[in-house]
């Protein structure tokens, strides 16, 4: 029998404690979809990571706007895309654009993207002009 | 899980914070208002004991570094105690190994303090 695949989509208001229930619920989607126990914790962080960054884009630019979060359990990858609103933003802090408020907490340092790149096993992020996206994948056992 | 933050100083004029709970974008602020608030008590030698976090993301290592600068400003140090592997691998990711000195307990972190006076 093949396995099931399903998509969990998840839209939250940013906030800062909304990070963490998108954590619980990509850790949960993780461990449905066959991703490795030794490997949750490490898309536990990468997920928050990404979301924080996204809610503090949005606290700046568009707090009325939601971050959207996709969780994709599918047959060979657990594949997570996280969605913000803010227009040609860069992702990465280079350009100076990083958000002040994670700016005053990480100092000169730009740590959130060193921590996803250091954990998830592939990592895309996509800034076009409807904003940025994070994709972020893991593999799942295939028995 | 809320972050609870308690701090005692020993005989030896070390602050030690006992940081419990998760160090994430929504707790990480009270962290930081407590690391400031030693700092300006003039507290700067500073030992976080991070035994009973369940979870640090890059804005609790960014609260660290810069409670870190914080007390350096004043010849001060903010070092760590870490055995979770979980925990300590965000360190390494971030080379921040190099920055903070890391030990195994409270214990070991005042005898290394000792050696080096």
């Amino acid at each position: 029998m093949a396995p099931e695949t399903a998509t969990v989509e998840l839209t939250f208001s940013p906030l800062p404690a909304h990070v963490r229930t998108a954590r619980l619920i990509a850790t949960a989607v993780a461990r449905r979809g066959g991703v490795e126990e030794t490997l949750l914790d490490e898309v536990r962080l990468a997920v928050g990571e990404a979301c924080s960054r996204a809610v503090e884009a949005h606290r700046q630019q568009c707090p009325e706007e939601p971050v959207r979060v996709e969780l994709r359990d599918g047959a060979e990858r657990f594949e997570v895309v996280v969605t913000d609103c803010v227009p040609d933003d860069d992702p990465t802090g280079g350009g100076g654009t990083e958000p002040v408020d994670l700016a005053e907490l990480n100092g000169e340092l730009n740590l959130g993207f060193a921590v996803i790149a250091g954990l998830a096993d592939d990592v895309d992020i996509a800034s076009t002009p409807a904003g940025v996206e994070i994709t972020m994948s893991w593999p799942v056992k295939k028995d | 899980m809320d972050l609870k933050v308690n701090d005692y100083t020993t005989d030896d004029d070390l602050t030690v914070i006992n940081v419990e709970g998760e160090i994430d974008v929504y707790t990480a602020p009270k962290l930081r208002e407590k690391l400031i608030d030693l700092v300006n008590k003039g507290k700067y030698h500073l030992l976080v004991d991070m035994e009973k976090v369940e979870f640090l993301d890059s804005t609790g290592l960014g609260v660290l570094v810069g409670g870190l600068k914080r007390v350096r400003a004043h010849d001060g140090s903010l070092e760590l105690v870490c055995t979770q592997e979980r925990i300590l691998k965000i360190f390494r990711i971030t080379g921040l190994t190099k920055v903070f000195g890391i030990f195994d307990s409270v214990d070991d972190a005042r005898e290394h303090r000792k050696k080096q006076k």
